[in-house]
């Protein structure tokens, strides 16, 4: 005897097992993407300062441009099974499964980006205020600074950061990854050379500038350990990510056993096409509530 | 005859040379979802037995602070250096086993047995299917729960041991203790959640699909009505969790800040790291899972023990619609009030009441099921066996648990009891004589059908009577110490705040010597809950060798699908097509030949 | 190569009722709802561009701004579940099993904020704070 209704629908619900499987675990995913954006929310809410204009719009745009293409190519791979099409689906989801490594790609880009990027905080404001104005001139120094209180104070107007405590945005010379004041500590450094960012909206490079270590009361690369915005940043992304690179493979695995399948159970493989359509429709989903709200609001 | 879905090659090989699987597709790898529900039962007993040991040596803790600990305290030394330093623990390693004790008790014991266990077993045979709808993400499941069980038992042999931060792991304490059993604690979660989330589809697609012709949702076995809406609770509460111990796991192991406070000050100095986190964000992901856990706790008691007092009194339960009604109310209703576990973190008033207000709603639906099943007592003609014994004795039991955290759920006397013995006393008295005596009840029940043997009546009745007198000589009091004023997770028994400590003399709220005498006589209390756990060991592996063998498939004579198959149930579990013609408690029908009447039989002749 | 006609497609298929919607499987009802994934596809493109214009318009409120960019993503969520997932198809079950979720999503966010903004009242004594 076999379980029933794993191809043909069940006449009261209308569904196949994996459809109604498929769903319910969608239902859950909402749930676990939902817990993360609540916590997003709250951890905004209650902040003395949130960035904006960190990440970079044009990446994240054409991110989810892919992401869309690719939302239509699986469906259109399904449509083309459904019309015995076999080279078409072929086609439609290769070009799923590449759409989906270059998401992935270009988001380990921005991520290589993000931790090459450093923040330095200054032990007092004197010692700011000299750095500052070495890297950016007296002129240039009052503009950074106003910039940073405007910038990041943009959506939050309960902020009470002191304006004087801003950090200094730059590269380190080599492009070390994951550097900090304490890498810098254990391994005894006394200067570092300190490439500062141009002033915001600006292609100005400023020189590079020497940092006493001593003078530095906290270094950061924009990891998860810099702040709760890029801790939030990373792992509600990577976590995305994940699920884009395991409905990848799993695509990828229909994709190799097609052939096999097709001739063994043709109706059961469109049904196993149209599941994991599904899931890398809620994949999609994902990231277009998670676009606007972490890259542009 | 195999049930596979039919896209097993296996299955066309099979039809035609019946090839025996081996050892390892038949019991380690299967997907047959009876030898999944073995495999879950065997894994949580032993953690069971395990956690039990755990607080059977903080107990000793408890009533002799100081004292090495006699026999296991060699061991523990042996095992786990420094902390257990000459057989006596440390605060730290009582600390450990009270974080583990909880954890392994919901998370690797009750939970796997009461739903996976039993949910796996009894569920497909009860709606009359072949197998669950997705037997391989069955077997994925066991397996993922294994693995998380492996890991949380391996972390009590890292460098540093085992979590400390109590199985509530609220940051930051979670976050700053600087050795790595929080870590492999936040990753056994993390396997363990994933391992629920698979059991809990594939529990909801069977019950939806796969019911057999007939079995419509009103004519279906409370039993299975009580794993479906745990499965939905389970399906919808643990991403949270799941959430927030990724965000946790980022804390540890990447130094982020999602729950550590700015100016975090630790052992003196201030703690390096960004800050601007909320503590009270664990607290809330946590809890949105945690209360919604207790009910997954509890529902699959109810139903194991609605069959069993249906089966044993020889009439149908009294108001199954109600039933119905209110586990699905329960359900529902579990997931908005969370925050009474939290009444103390400084919430608004109009906050607390909303959750006082559900938190009292929701004892409704609760008190409705505990009422249907005493009335169901009522005219029955009950039958003594043991499973019925610990049914009996769950309705009470459950009561006391119940009644007991009604004071909890209001904010204002949750002000004093909170995170006091008081409230160990009221779970335990839900968890421990409430579920897992219907745990007891129903291995006792379907032990014949697995085995084709019953269990041992005399030991089971041994096992009955001193576990049911163990449970109340250990839990009753410790409401008192409670009441009286002494904290919970405190290594040495409340000691240091203890009229007998010098340094208290004079003080009015210091714990009592009575309070302090009472915590020798729970540890004596909690050996013979220990001893009367023997017989039941005894007697589950005794009897499949020696146990009395079973007259026929339905030795209770009982009406559910799940007696209506051949003993043990074979793959594909029944032997012809199953149509069923009524509902699930039809015991006692006037004018029927017989005092039950199968749901699947066809009309009986009516006497005349 | 054949594939079965009757009841490949899913959701609200059951020969025996008598239904009024076409065959979903013939291929002039997938060659249409190709033409709708396409347009719906040039919807979210769309969609997504007028998003990351909003970006650049300054709105002086912060709650519309969040309330415009949740709905714009909203419709587009909305056409990709109702169309790409077919969930305009499916019936009562599913739509229980999701409505449940966003109900919980929403007692799970709504709840939790709440109670992180209601503040304890002030000790007051005889009227007055302590």
């Amino acid at each position: 005897m076999e379980i029933p209704y794993t191809v043909k629908p069940r006449p009261d619900t209308g569904l196949y097992n994996a459809k109604l499987g498929i769903w319910l675990f969608l239902a859950s995913e909402v749930m676990l993407f939902g817990g993360l954006f609540s916590s997003y929310i709250l951890l905004r809410v209650g902040a003395d300062l949130w960035p904006h204009g960190m990440l970079s719009i044009p990446i994240g745009t054409f991110n989810t441009f892919v992401l869309i293409a690719s939302s239509v190519t699986v469906v259109m791979s399904w449509a083309s099974l459904k019309l015995g099409k076999l080279a078409s689906f072929k086609l439609y989801m290769a070009l799923t499964i590449a759409c989906a490594f270059g998401f992935l790609g270009v988001k380990s880009y921005e991520y290589y980006v993000k931790f090459t990027h450093y923040d330095v905080w200054f032990k007092d404001d004197a010692t700011a205020q000299k750095y500052f104005i070495a890297a950016y001139g007296e002129k240039g120094e009052a503009d950074v600074r106003k910039q940073f209180v405007e910038r990041f104070h943009l959506h939050n107007t309960k902020a009470t950061y002191d304006p004087h405590e801003i950090q200094m945005a730059g590269h380190l010379q080599g492009n070390p990854l994951f550097a900090s004041h304490k890498t810098l500590a254990k391994a005894k450094t006394e200067k570092i050379m300190f490439d500062p960012d141009p002033k915001f909206g600006s292609h100005d490079h400023p020189k590079a500038i020497e940092v006493l270590v001593s003078d530095v009361k906290r270094m950061s690369a924009y990891v998860p350990a810099h702040s709760t915005y890029f801790a939030i940043y990373f792992t509600i992304t990577a976590l995305h990510g994940l699920h884009v690179l395991g409905g990848a493979l799993v695509l990828g695995y229909f994709l190799l056993t097609a052939d096999k399948w097709w001739k063994k159970a043709p109706e059961q493989f469109a049904n196993r096409i149209e599941v994991g359509g599904l899931f890398w429709h809620f994949v999609d989903l994902v990231w277009i509530f998670l676009f606007p709200i972490i890259y542009l609001l | 005859m195999q049930a596979t879905t039919s896209t097993h090659t296996e299955a066309a090989h099979s039809h035609e040379h019946h090839h025996d699987p081996g050892f390892l597709r038949s019991y380690v790898f299967s997907t047959d979802h009876k030898v999944i529900g073995i495999q879950y039962g065997f894994t949580a007993l032993a953690f069971l037995f395990f956690g039990f040991l755990l607080m059977m040596c903080m107990r000793w803790q408890i009533a002799k602070p100081g004292v090495p600990i006699p026999i296991v305290g060699g061991m523990l030394e042996a095992m786990l250096g420094d902390v257990a330093k000459g057989g006596v623990m440390s605060p730290d390693l009582y600390n450990a086993f009270g974080a583990m004790h909880g954890t392994i008790m919901v998370f690797l014991a009750v939970v796997p047995l009461a739903f996976a266990a039993f949910g796996n077993y009894v569920v497909p045979l009860q709606i009359g299917a072949v197998d669950m709808a997705f037997p391989r993400v069955n077997m994925a499941s066991y397996q993922c729960f294994a693995a998380g069980g492996v890991v949380m038992f391996v972390s009590f042999f890292i460098p540093g041991g085992a979590a400390q931060g109590g199985w509530t792991s609220y940051s930051p304490l979670a976050s700053v203790i600087p050795t790595n059993g929080q870590t492999f604690w936040l990753i056994g979660m993390v396997l363990l959640i994933t391992s629920s989330l698979l059991g809990a589809v594939n529990f909801i697609a069977t019950v939806i699909q796969l019911r057999a012709p007939g079995l419509t949702w009103m004519r279906m076995p409370f039993f299975t009505w009580a794993q479906f809406v745990t499965a939905f609770i389970l399906l919808l509460a643990f991403p949270p969790l799941e959430a927030a111990g990724i965000l946790q796991l980022v804390d540890k192991v990447f130094g982020s800040s999602f729950f550590l406070p700015t100016g975090l000050v630790v052992s003196g100095k201030p703690y390096d790291v960004s800050g601007g986190g909320s503590p009270l964000l664990w607290q809330h992901l946590f809890w949105f899972l945690g209360h919604p856990e207790v009910y997954v706790l509890i529902l699959p008691a109810m139903g194991v023990i609605s069959e069993i007092i249906a089966c044993n009194t020889r009439k149908p339960l009294w108001g199954y619609k109600s039933l119905v009604y209110s586990v699905l109310a329960v359900g529902f209703i579990s997931f908005i009030v969370w925050a009474h576990h939290m009444y103390l973190t400084g919430m608004g008033t109009k906050i607390s009441t909303f959750f006082q207000t559900t938190t009292m709603i929701i004892s409704i639906p609760s008190v409705i099921i505990l009422t249907c099943l005493f009335m169901s007592l009522w005219g029955g003609s009950i039958r003594f066996n043991t499973p019925m014994l610990f049914s009996l004795a769950f309705l009470p039991m459950f009561g006391i648990g119940g009644l007991t955290g009604l004071p909890l759920g209001f904010n204002f006397s949750d002000l004093h009891l909170h995170d006091s013995y008081y409230v160990i006393a009221h779970f335990h008295y839900v968890v421990a004589p409430g579920t897992i005596f219907a745990l007891f009840a129903g291995i006792y029940f379907w032990y014949p059908k697995m085995t084709g043997r019953y269990m041992d009546e005399t030991l089971g009745k041994i096992h009955f009577w001193l576990s049911l007198v163990g449970m109340n000589l250990v839990f009753m009091p410790m409401f008192f110490q409670g009441l009286y004023g002494m904290s919970r997770r405190m290594s040495d028994g409340g000691a240091t705040y203890a009229l007998t400590n010098p340094a208290n003399e004079g003080v009015v709220t210091a714990l009592t010597t009575t309070v302090m005498k009472l915590n020798v006589f729970v540890t004596h209390a909690a050996v013979l809950l220990l001893i009367a756990q023997v017989p039941f060991i005894i007697n589950v592996f005794m009897s499949m060798f020696n146990g009395k063998k079973v007259e026929s498939d339905n030795p209770w004579q009982a009406t559910t699908l799940d007696w209506q198959t051949p003993t043990p149930p074979p793959h594909g579990n029944f032997t012809k097509e199953i149509v069923v013609y009524r509902g699930p408690y039809e015991y006692s029908v006037p004018g029927h030949p017989t005092d039950f009447t199968p749901q699947n039989a066809p009309e009986p002749k009516l006497a005349k | 190569m054949s594939h079965d006609h009757s009841h490949s497609h899913g959701p609200g298929e059951a020969c025996d009722h008598g239904h009024a919607h076409d065959d979903h499987n013939s291929p002039e009802y997938i060659q249409k709802t190709i033409k709708k994934y396409m347009m719906v596809g040039g919807i979210l493109f769309a969609g997504t561009v007028l998003t990351v214009a909003m970006y650049f318009v300054h709105i002086p409120s912060v709650p519309i701004t969040i309330a415009v960019a949740l709905l714009i993503a909203s419709v587009k969520a909305a056409f990709v579940a109702g169309v790409f997932m077919h969930l305009s198809d499916e019936r009562k079950m599913i739509y229980g099993i999701l409505l449940c979720t966003v109900f919980f999503l929403i007692g799970l966010m709504g709840l939790t904020i709440w109670a992180m903004h209601d503040p304890p009242m002030q000790t007051l004594i005889d009227g007055k704070p302590a």
